[in-house]
This record gives structure tokens, C-alpha cells and sequence, in this order.
């Protein structure tokens, strides 16, 4: 009965020897074992299902924002909206991307390594910080309406006319908690990389380290071929380690940021009202973005080109093409993450005309360089297998290498002089650049990654229905890259940002933006149905109980 | 001055075909990729031409723009530039304080507007009636945040704040706040 009121009933999707009740309470011919999976399979696997709960709370705050903007609801008042679009990129970014990427490179980089985990339990309170941190601010932005915005702009965080301090206090606690978390898996991977496990022989720690960091793929370019070092550690590990230095830098600015407030928040209850001119909100704004950005054009880009290249990998069998080179732009992307801050500032006139023309403009088109270095590398590593299968991994990975295709040109428009003018704060960058960016080029990349590492991390678990990974497929490309081209032409034609239309201004967009973010919302349903169909409901909760065998083990001894 | 709106016409122009190209290579790869065929390593020259492309791509966006987008080079310089009028706003609790309830500005004049913040991070745009945009930049507290703008036909302007400043600076608007008229 209940099939029928769901989607599959009109693909015609049934199995043949398990009746509905069955595979929903056991998964897909019972062949998810809960009980057969190591510690660091049952991580990983708690950090996806995390991922996607958090992943679920954001599609759901964003289909409730695409109607707002084509009409305000009126059982939500505008500052619980405001709210809605504080929590929406935080829960997105931190409970999402974060628990799914550091559950998959938990997992991975013990296992490129050939060696374990440097320690479990610091894995385990990674998983368990960064879901209630995310709670935490989540419930703090639904209970008190405390909405600075992600951005945080000076003296916004310490107007207590409009937010509730002792919500505030929450909120930034549940962010630190999550940038705790953070740095346990900084530390986590780091150690990995360079430790010594028990009875090995001695690690060479120091060149290891370098080799991560790009070192000697950096001097073998200078080397003749016969004189090339082999590299100790392999490119997604090298990615995944450059990556994880901005991960590291960006967590240090976001809990000083957060002690900062929280001591105007905390002065401000016992009855101190600080100054709040006692910090320049200029210089609060450079620091801030210097921190901001190291997610956004740092950690994202070097993680995204890393997987894409580890995928590539996998699915190919082959070696990537042009090794030394990926490695060197690695380093670069690295050089150019930490002084591309500046375009976030090219309308703020106070701000100095060298750093926008060097910082905000020159060094930014450097990730037009970077990132198509990455995309070129991928395709060129694909193409040198033809014919290759068109698998899950393989579409969303081409889905992913579009959406960056799509959205790094985009956000080099905007990193214009001129351009920046009439594009900031419009919804040309949400839209065409962000959302693109995120939805389509980093969420694709992942759902790539999942569903090569789905077999893996379950002990051959089989997928419940191909025709819905189909539809989560064409479903999120079509509405990622339309919502997105929506909300950029509504930019286009002046539409801010951050802001409520109450007369439909621009409702022939808002529509079909929305139209496309329901898309986005079935593309996750079809997804995580066909997920919770493949485990089971007993596997799922099979992945929140203690395993039985060795923490060491990345895999049972017969999966090996 | 060239208006705004050729701008971004042009921009519209530019990335759409950008946009249907990628999107028509990516499905045109992804068609091919699983082929019959063998398998051929790409070539380093053509990987080295798709390097040099991006270099030139990436520096001559910014060249074209800065000389045919006349306000960059305009902002850059605007210490040098003299204003034929300008105008100081202050902003506090939400709200623009205006100099005079018009602000009346002559074709082809330039002008120059000063916007103060008194207590949060602000926004200052001028939209036409259709609600497209003319021009914008932040407004931040403790900093001079200077505008000057040349306009080239006659129209009536709407001020609003473009940056969000919490729940109550959503309808931070002034509407018809500026008459450009003929000399």
C-alpha cells in the first residue's frame, strides 16, 4: 500500500524476491551486514548519514527561502526568515559538507596509506563535535532569531536592539564546537600522515610531510626525468593534506572571531556594554574574509580537485596525467587561497586600491588557472581509458567537473573592478557562482564519491534501484544549473541579496528558480530513499552501534 | 558615461554563450567517453595551449574591462577627479539621512556621494524604476565610503541599502530620492 504513494511505484521499480516491508527493514537482499564492519567503516559511515541529515535541513531551509521570494509566508515572520538564511549556508557548509568530506578522508587517507588511522576515538569526536555543534547554532538561529549572517559584519554580531545576546551565546558556542571538531581531524590527518604505527619501521616523518605538501612535486619539475623523486605520499593524499592547512587556518580565524564576540555577547549579559568602535569593522571585515575565503577558495577547490583526481584514478585504473604538474598547481592553489581575500572587499571604498587590483583581481584570476589545470588533468586522465563505463561515479563526477566549470568563471566576472560594481550583493553571486559552485560542482563531486565508496565502506551492499540514482542524477544537474542561471538573471536585473521583495519584483525568475530548487529537493528524496532501501533500516541503525572488531582494521580481514 | 545596463548586457551576452558551450562540450565528452574506441593520451601541447589560454583569459578580462567599463578607472582615481556636486548622507538606526529631501543632479555632471555609517555595516545603491541596478558599494562604520558617478541621461533614482544589517534594514529604500535632469 504505502509503495504506492511513493515515486518508485511509477518507475517500476520493484524487486523480485523481497517484498517492500522486507527491504526497507533489512535493505536491498539483505546483503548490508551491519555487524560484519570495522570500527572506521561504521565512521565513516555515521559521517555520511550525518552529512545527509544536515544536507536535508539545508534543501529544506532553501526550498522555503525560493518561496519567500516569490512570496512572503506569513506564518514566518521576517526575522525568523533572516534566521533561516543565517542557519541555511552554516548547517550546509559545517553539518553537511564537513561531516561527509572528514568522514571520506578519514577513511581514505589510512587507506592510500596502507596503515591505520592515527586514532579512532579522535575520528569519533570529530563525528560527534561537528553534529552537535551544527545543533547547537541550528537550535540557538531557530529558538532566539539570532541572524548576523555567515559574514558576521562588524558591529552585527553585537546589536542587541535587534538579536537576543544569550542566543547569540549559543550560536557561537555551536560553532566552536564545530571548529574543535575541526581541528581533532586536522590533527587526526596530519598524524596519520606522519606517524609511525606500532611495530613498523621507523616512518621518515619530515618527508613525508613535505612530500604532502607538494614539495617534491614542486622540485621535480625542475628535475630532469631519470633525477625525479618518487613521491612518498600519493596525489589525493598530497590534495587532502593541502587542503587540510587551510581547514586549519580558517578554524583558528573562526574561534578568534567567536572568543571576540563572545566577550562583547558575555560583557553585554552581566551588564558591560563594550564599545563596539573598539574594533575597526574594516580591518574586522579583511581578517574575517581572509578566514572565509580559506574555505571557500582554498579548502573547496584543493579538496574538490584533490577527489576529482582520486576519482579519476579509481575509475580509470590509470596513472593521472600530468602527475608533477597537478602537484605543483596544488601548492600554487594553496599560495593563491591565502591572498585572494580581497574580492570579497572591491566595494568597499575605504578599502586600499592595491589590494583590490592585486589581491581581488589579479591573484584571483589565478583560480581561473588552478581550477582549469584540475579540470583539464581530469578529463585528460579520463579520456586516456575509452571506453569507459558511464557509472554513477563517472556522471556525477562529469556533473561536478560542470558545475566548477560554470561557476569559477562566474566568480572571476565578479572579481572585477568594474564588474563588482553592479554584481555585489546581487543574486548573480549566490546564484550563478555560489550555488553552482556548491550544489552542482562540490555536492556532485561528493555524490561521486559516495557512490564509489558505497560497495566499499558497506562490504558490497547493493545500490536498491539504479533508475533513482538516475533521477538523483539528472534531477540535481538540471535543478542546480537552473536555479542557479534563475537566480543569476534576476541579478542580472538588479535582485539583491539578503533582502525580502514584497511586491514580486522579480517573480518570473523567483518561479522558475523555485521550480528548479524542487528538483533539488526530489533529487535528495529519490537519493536518500534509494540509500535507506539499499541498508535497510536495521543497517542504519546497525552503523550507530559499537563494532566488535579491531580499531586498526580499515577492513574486514576477507575484504582485503 | 556608457550605462550600467550595456554592461551587463554584454555580461548576459558573454556568459550565456560561455555557459551553452561548456555545457554542450561536457555532454559532447561524456557521450564520446564511453565510445568504442581506443583509449589515446592527450597530448602535452595541447595540455601547455589550454594553460596558455587561461593566463591570457584570466590577466585581459581585467584590461578589457578597466578600459572600456569607465567607472574603474574612474574609482581608482576618484582622490584626483573634482566632483561638480557633492553629497554627504549619514546612516543610523536603519536609516539614510539625506541632505536635502531631493538630491537634484545635472546630465553629465559628476557626482560625488559621501556615505557615513553611524553605528552598523551598510549599503548604498541607486536602482532605476524597473529595479535594475545603477551602481552600489558598502557602507562600513568609522570609514569614508565615497562614490563618484557621471550620469549620462536624464532619470529618477531610488536609494536602497544593499548590504544586510539585520531584520530591520530589509526595506532600508528611498524611492525617487534622485532627479537627474536635462541642463
Amino acid at each position: 500500500m504505502l509503495l504506492k504513494w511513493l515515486p518508485i511505484s511509477s518507475l517500476n521499480i520493484k524487486t523480485e524476491d523481497m517484498n517492500f516491508k522486507d527491504t526497507f527493514m533489512n535493505g536491498e537482499q539483505g546483503l548490508f551486514k551491519p555487524a560484519t564492519l570495522t570500527p572506521m567503516q561504521k565512521l565513516v559511515l555515521r559521517f555520511v548519514v550525518i552529512g545527509l541529515i544536515y544536507y536535508g535541513f539545508a534543501v529544506i531551509e532553501g526550498m522555503i527561502m525560493r518561496i519567500y521570494q516569490i512570496q512572503p509566508i506569513e506564518a514566518i515572520p521576517d526575522f525568523q526568515y533572516f534566521a533561516i538564511l543565517t542557519a541555511h549556508p552554516l548547517v550546509g557548509i559545517f553539518g553537511s559538507t564537513y561531516s561527509i568530506v572528514f568522514g571520506a578522508f578519514l577513511f581514505l587517507v589510512p587507506f592510500l596509506m596502507k596503515k591505520p588511522l592515527w586514532s579512532y576515538k579522535l575520528g569519533n569526536w570529530t563525528c560527534i563535535l561537528i553534529g552537535t555543534g551544527t545543533l547547537t547554532f541550528w537550535l540557538a538561529g531557530f529558538f532566539t532569531h539570532y541572524a548576523p549572517l555567515y559574514t558576521l559584519y562588524w558591529p552585527l554580531p553585537a546589536d542587541f536592539s535587534q538579536f537576543n545576546p544569550l542566543g547569540g551565546t549559543f550560536f557561537v558556542l555551536g560553532i566552536a564546537i564545530v571548529m574543535l571538531g575541526t581541528v581533532f581531524f586536522v590533527i587526526n590527518i596530519f598524524k596519520t600522515i606522519v606517524y609511525t604505527p606500532e611495530g613498523w619501521e621507523k616512518q621518515p616523518s619530515k618527508k613525508l610531510f613535505l612530500s604532502a605538501m607538494g614539495l617534491s612535486g614542486m622540485t621535480n619539475l625542475f628535475r630532469k626525468k631519470e633525477n625525479q623523486k618518487e613521491h612518498l605520499v600519493s596525489l589525493p593524499v598530497a590534495a587532502i593534506a593541502r587542503g587540510t592547512v587551510d581547514t586549519m587556518l580558517n578554524a583558528g580565524i573562526i574561534l578568534f572571531t567567536g572568543v571576540l564576540i563572545l566577550v562583547y555577547l558575555i560583557a553585554h549579559q552581566v551588564g558591560f556594554d563594550l564599545k563596539n568602535s573598539a574594533v575597526d569593522a574594516l580591518l574586522y571585515k579583511n581578517w574575517f574574509w581572509w578566514g572565509l575565503d580559506l574555505i571557500a577558495d582554498g579548502l573547496v577547490l584543493i579538496f574538490v580537485a584533490g577527489t576529482w583526481y582520486l576519482l579519476a584514478m579509481l575509475i580509470t585504473g590509470k596513472d593521472l596525467f600530468m602527475q608533477n604538474i597537478a602537484r605543483a598547481a596544488l601548492l600554487l592553489e594553496l599560495v593563491v587561497s591565502w591572498t585572494v581575500w580581497s574580492h570579497h572587499l572591491m566595494s568597499d571604498q575605504a578599502q586600499p586600491g592595491i589590494l583590490k587590483v592585486v589581491s581581488g583581481e589579479m591573484v584571483t584570476a589565478f583560480e581561473l588557472i588552478t581550477q582549469g589545470l584540475a579540470f583539464f588533468i581530469t578529463l585528460a586522465t579520463l579520456w586516456s581509458a575509452r571506453p569507459l563505463k558511464m557509472t554513477n561515479p563517472l556522471k556525477f563526477l562529469l556533473g561536478g567537473l560542470l558545475g566548477f566549470a560554470l561557476a569559477v568563471p562566474a566568480g572571476i566576472m565578479q572579481a572585477d573592478l568594474g564588474l563588482n560594481r553592479i554584481l555585489h550583493n546581487t543574486q548573480w553571486i549566490i546564484g550563478p557562482h555560489v550555488h553552482v559552485a556548491i550544489l552542482v560542482g562540490l555536492t556532485m563531486t561528493l555524490y561521486s564519491a559516495i557512490y564509489i565508496l558505497f560497495p566499499i565502506v558497506t562490504n558490497g551492499a547493493k545500490l536498491y534501484s539504479q533508475k533513482l540514482a538516475n533521477f538523483h542524477f539528472w534531477a540535481h544537474l538540471i535543478g542546480g544549473i537552473g536555479m542557479g542561471a534563475f537566480m543569476g538573471m534576476a541579478g542580472l536585473k538588479g535582485m539583491l541579496r539578503r533582502t525580502i521583495y514584497l511586491n514580486g519584483e522579480f517573480n518570473l525568475y523567483m518561479i522558475l528558480a523555485g521550480i528548479c530548487g524542487s528538483l533539488l529537493l526530489l533529487a535528495f528524496l529519490a537519493f536518500f530513499y534509494n540509500i535507506v532501501m539499499s541498508v535497510g533500516l536495521k543497517g542504519v541503525i546497525g552503523i550507530f552501534t559499537p563494532s566488535k572488531l579491531n580499531e586498526k582494521e580499515l577492513l574486514p580481514a576477507e575484504e582485503k | 558615461m556608457v550605462d550600467s545596463q550595456v554592461v551587463l548586457n554584454g555580461q548576459t551576452i558573454a556568459y550565456s554563450c560561455y555557459a551553452i558551450a561548456i555545457i554542450l562540450l561536457m555532454l559532447w565528452f561524456g557521450l564520446n567517453i564511453t565510445k568504442t574506441g581506443k583509449g589515446s593520451k592527450v597530448s602535452s601541447a595541447l595540455f601547455y595551449s589550454f594553460v596558455a589560454f587561461l593566463i591570457v583569459l584570466g590577466v585581459s578580462l581585467h584590461i578589457v574591462t578597466y578600459n572600456t567599463i569607465p567607472w574603474a578607472s574612474m574609482d581608482l582615481n576618484r582622490k584626483e577627479i573634482k566632483a561638480d556636486k557633492v553629497f554627504e548622507i549619514s546612516v543610523e538606526n536603519h536609516k539614510f539621512i539625506l541632505p536635502s529631501e531631493k538630491l537634484v543632479i545635472n546630465v553629465n555632471d559628476k557626482a560625488m556621494f559621501k556615505v557615513y555609517s553611524k553605528d552598523l555595516t551598510y549599503g548604498f545603491g541607486l536602482f532605476r524604476t524597473d529595479n535594475s541596478m545603477v551602481f552600489q558599494m558598502q557602507v562600513v562604520p568609522g570609514h569614508l565610503n565615497d562614490i563618484l558617478w557621471k550620469f549620462d541621461k536624464p532619470g529618477v533614482y531610488t536609494i536602497r541599502s544593499t548590504e544586510y544589517s539585520g531584520p530591520k534594514g530589509a526595506q532600508m529604500i528611498l524611492k525617487d530620492v534622485i532627479e537627474v535632469v536635462a541642463n
